[in-house]
């Protein structure tokens, strides 16, 4: 019997330390740049695991830098224009390939299923003439175009799946009632779709918010680039000297807003997430 | 308010033939009801009235007028779904109006409309209320409503009741019987359950696998069913079936012998060729009469249901078989008692090798050879 | 297959009208072209698709046919129109020597590389997420908190975390090596990035670190779809923890933990952000995605860096196709 409880006590206290290190591994790394990014430069190169004394020079550099500025304007013009086209093209394809069967419904869905697959670098030459093409090399409409190339497949992988679960007789009863497609979509299914468009949303914004590659190919001048860019291409005159008190405040800064979405809607982006995997 | 008319309409999913060559006319102001055991495609059908489902071959007609390309708005028909498709996000108000406004009604007709049909559906004080704080029979009330707000040529039900509990079923079923009247608009009805079909319909349409074994009004059915499968479709508890074998036969009546009863004489026609074949004959429980037997005689009394009104007696044939008797309550009869069978001659049913009913001589020579009969 | 039979025999299910148009319009020469409502519908289906159809085709198949088609060209990034068609030189040619990619030494390096990242860090993140996944399963207080907590890396850009991992794998003043000087497992610090044999591990670990909760997730969802009574079976029948995970739990996620792992595997496989970030273009972690891009925008050679993203789209084409022709069959062997 006490051995038995003894036994118990030891799982339970291991199950928590297990917590413990899991917790501590997945928040420390963004603990420790947000401790770093509020020290001031002189103690920066003492390890210290908490802060003495608040000191936001750090903020100050970065924020007072007009190129981050910009890189924040733009990401955002980015990721929410990205956001909206993948929802608003992510929709409507949604419908035809959730709710009506036809000829070639399944090529589409495999063809939609491909290009999430693609490798960006794959399309990286053939996509940087089309951007040049369309004289929107270096500017935010160029990535705004490219970004679809990830964003819009998972969109519809996601809405269409959503869309599916709707039940039939809803769509039926519109149609009796003298509903076009199209009234059908905006005015019976959208407001239905409402938390799904958000979780999908949501999930765009992130990957256009994080994206990398792209951003780094397709803008040339400090003005047009992205937040990502912006702190990878913040330097120093050299390896040793670069300036990571200010790379650490400005990691904080683009990723704060994150994790507090993420934080807020963290039991629809798993749902999101999984609706997206699960049709593999 | 129109007619509807069935030309050998067909429909087939891709070999599967789902409807087979259904003909039929469905007057202005009649209530028509479909039906049949799931999968026997009564709401196939309804969905080709509806025009949700395309036609493969054959006609359909509303008003004399081809509408087999129309849509459902075209074809003025407003349908009741079986899950009650209510809009979720759209107040009562807004989802009776719906339809009425995708028509480019005026704003004013529109109201006026969803008014007095909230009126007459007794959903006055709910036009706020979303589909979700209403019970099952407000939103059922509420699908009727929608169904019926833009004053359709026909309303179609798609087993509007199977989602309310039996009470409200009961409840349900009086209101739209009386709809049925103030309206008096056509109303096609699909449903699985026999006792709806009789308390509502002017004319039930049973169908079997797709295609229909009979068209008539209720008391027709019952009294003279065309087939095996209606006479066991409609009737509760349902008809026996009892195996007999035809002695002589000819066009005024035949001679059958029927096991644990004897020979006995019936009204239906029979061809003398046929003498010799095996028979199915009906018999309604409440037609069963029963004498007490003797010990080792008869058939025994299995079980018996008491139910207030009247007692339900199971009898065990020979051949393994179950009758069923409907008896007054309480019961005469006891389990485990043996009993002797009979039946009135007049109001059994025979149906040959392929389950069609044999018809009855008519009338006068019925009479005629019934005082020939000898009392058994 | 089972569906539709069902379908058809039952009592209809909404879509059953298009399936059964098309299959009319296959068999029947004397055919209903199905009702208005359905050829509108098809008609919007087709012109609701069409935006998403023609974007598609404008950032994804025509610039694949380009690259494909700059792979046989010499292009440069300077003047894409004027490169000449070359055949399949960018590849290999024999010119006293064998030449193209097939013979660079660093082609290869950076496909062993990336091999070697997808391997281990896909291998590492699968039994991490599954571990993350259980402990999330189980039921404590606190529970919401520490899942959140477990997306946090999920959340943040690759950038970010490379940058904020370089720092704390910095040589000098990384806390890292502060951790392990502290520990006495290490006596010298070791410099992650530069060292050609631990940049790769650097990599690796900033990988698992930021993929691992996408993995646990996708788990954990199967985890809580299991049913509860074998548990309850196998707690009465007094089978070990361990032996039922192994015998129950497992087999049953492993269709999630499957999705999981190809989701990731096609992730690693064009890995570039971390690389790029943490190790820029040093030979030891030169991916396939890495060498593409340097050779297209670093050194110009639009031709040359074409071909080696086409292969690249090759490889994972490959890997896709036989996923997905594994997948389908054990779909088909499986109902």
């Amino acid at each position: 019997m006490t051995l038995r409880t003894l036994k118990g006590i030891v799982l339970k206290i291991g199950f928590w330390l297990l917590v413990a290190v899991l917790m501590v591994y997945a928040i420390f790394p963004f603990y420790y740049a947000l401790v770093t990014s509020l020290k001031p430069s002189s103690e920066l190169f003492q390890v210290s695991y908490w802060v003495d004394s608040v000191d936001f020079s750090n903020y100050a550099t970065v924020l007072s830098q007009p190129t981050f500025l910009a890189a924040i304007r733009n990401s955002v013009i980015v990721a929410v224009s990205v956001v909206l086209i993948a929802l608003l093209l992510g929709l409507t394809a949604a419908w035809a390939l959730g709710r009506v069967r036809f000829r070639g419904r399944t090529t589409v869905m495999m063809i939609v299923l491909g290009v999430s697959m693609f490798p960006q670098v794959a399309v990286l030459s053939g996509l940087f003439e089309v951007i040049r093409t369309l004289d929107l090399y270096n500017s935010p409409g160029g990535l705004i175009l490219s970004y679809t190339i990830f964003t819009l497949p998972f969109t519809v992988w996601i809405l269409t799946t959503f869309m599916r679960q709707l039940p039939d007789e809803l769509e039926e009863a519109a149609i009796v009632d003298g509903a076009s497609p199209w009234v059908t979509l905006t005015k019976v299914f959208m407001p239905l779709l409402w938390p799904a468009m958000a979780t999908t949303g949501l999930l765009a914004f992130i990957a256009a918010w994080n994206e990398f590659l792209f951003a780094l190919t397709f803008t040339l001048t400090d003005s047009q680039r992205t937040v990502p860019v912006a702190i990878a291409l913040i330097s120093g005159g050299s390896q040793y000297e670069l300036p990571w008190g200010p790379i650490m405040a400005a990691s904080v800064i683009v990723t704060v807003p994150l994790v507090v979405l993420v934080v807020i809607f963290q039991r629809r982006i798993v749902s999101g997430l999984t609706a997206g995997a699960v049709k593999g | 308010m129109a007619g509807v008319k069935l030309e050998r309409v067909n429909k087939r999913f891709g070999s599967t033939r789902v409807i087979d060559d259904v003909s039929m006319a469905i007057g202005d102001g009649e209530f028509v009801v479909f039906v049949g055991p799931s999968g026997c495609g009564k709401s196939t059908l309804l969905r080709l009235i509806a025009g949700l489902e395309s036609i493969t071959n054959g006609d359909l007609l509303i008003d004399e007028q081809r509408v087999n390309n129309l849509t459902p708005q075209e074809r003025g028909i407003g349908m009741v779904f079986q899950s009650y498709a209510l809009y979720p996000h759209m107040s009562v108000y807004q989802n009776i109006a719906f339809g009425l406004k995708l028509a480019k009604t005026d704003k004013q007709t529109v109201d006026e409309r969803v008014r007095q049909t909230a009126r007459i559906l007794q959903l006055d004080g709910l036009l706020e209320r979303l589909p979700k704080a209403l019970s099952g029979g407000q939103r059922q009330r509420v699908a009727i409503g929608r169904a019926m707000a833009r004053e359709p040529k026909i309303l179609l039900f798609d087993e509007p009741l199977s989602n309310l509990d039996a009470a409200l079923r009961v409840q349900t079923r009086n209101e739209i019987a009386g709809l049925h009247k103030r309206l008096g608009s056509t109303m096609i009805y699909v449903t699985h359950d026999q006792v709806e079909a009789m308390t509502l319909a002017d004319r039930i349409v049973v169908l079997n696998a797709g295609h229909v074994e009979q068209i008539g009004t209720p008391q027709e059915l019952y009294e003279r069913p065309a087939s095996r499968f209606v006479a066991g479709f409609i009737g509760s508890p349902r008809m026996n079936f009892i195996h007999v074998e035809a002695r002589t036969g000819n066009d005024r009546g035949c001679r059958i012998n029927v096991p644990g009863v004897g020979e006995r004489d019936l009204p239906q026609q029979l061809p003398a060729d046929a003498v010799g074949e095996r028979l199915e004959l009906g018999v309604r429980p409440e037609h069963l009469h029963l004498t007490p037997a003797a010990q080792g005689e008869g058939v025994e009394v299995v079980n018996v249901e008491y139910l207030g009104s009247e007692a339900y007696l199971y009898l065990q044939m020979a051949d393994g078989e179950l009758l069923v008797c409907r008896t007054e309550a309480p019961s005469r009869f006891e389990r485990g008692e043996r009993v002797t069978l009979d039946f009135d001659a007049d109001k059994v049913h025979l149906f040959d090798g392929e389950g069609r009913a044999l018809p009855v001589a008519d009338a006068a020579r019925r009479s005629d050879r019934h005082s020939e009969q000898a009392p058994t | 297959m089972a569906t539709r039979q069902q379908a058809a025999t039952s009592d209809v299910a909404a879509d059953m009208t298009d399936r059964a148009f098309l299959q009319q319009q296959a068999d029947s020469p004397r055919r209903e072209r199905g009702t208005r409502v359905r050829r509108r519908r098809v008609r919007a289906a087709w012109l609701f698709l069409a935006p998403m159809l023609v974007v598609l085709a404008a950032v994804a198949g025509w610039p694949l046919v380009r690259t494909f088609w700059f792979s046989m060209t010499d292009a440069s990034l300077s003047s894409l129109e004027g490169g000449q068609f070359i055949g399949l030189e960018n590849y290999l040619v024999y010119d006293n020597g064998w030449y193209g990619i097939m013979a660079d030494p660093m082609w290869w390096q950076s496909v062993w590389n990336t091999l070697y990242f997808t391997l281990v860090s896909v291998s590492l993140e699968a039994v991490l997420g599954v571990i993350v996944a259980l402990v999330l399963n189980a039921h404590f207080r606190g529970r919401t908190l520490v899942r959140a907590a477990m997306l946090i890396p999920w959340a943040i850009p690759t950038v970010v975390s490379a940058k904020i991992w370089a720092w704390m794998l910095n040589d000098q003043f990384g806390i890292i090596n502060h951790m392990l000087l502290g520990l006495g497992l290490i006596d010298a610090p070791l410099s992650w990035t530069a060292d050609a044999s631990l940049s790769m591990w650097a990599v690796i670990i900033v990988d698992v670190w930021k993929a691992t909760p996408f993995v646990a997730l996708l788990v954990l969802a199967a985890l809580q779809m299991l049913p509860s009574d074998c548990y309850e079976a196998a707690k009465v029948d007094g089978i070990h923890p361990v032996r039922v995970f192994f015998r129950v739990t497992l087999p049953l996620i492993m269709p999630a933990l499957l999705v999981a792992i190809i989701f990731r595997a096609l992730d690693a496989l064009r890995v570039f952000d971390v690389i790029y970030v943490l190790t820029s273009n040093a030979a030891s972690t030169m991916t396939m995605s890495i060498y593409a891009r340097q050779q297209l925008v670093e050194f110009q050679d639009v031709g040359y860096g074409s071909a080696a993203s086409t292969l690249l789209f090759m490889i994972i084409a490959l890997i896709t196709v036989v996923y997905l022709y594994i997948g389908r069959r054990q779909l088909g062997g499986g109902s």
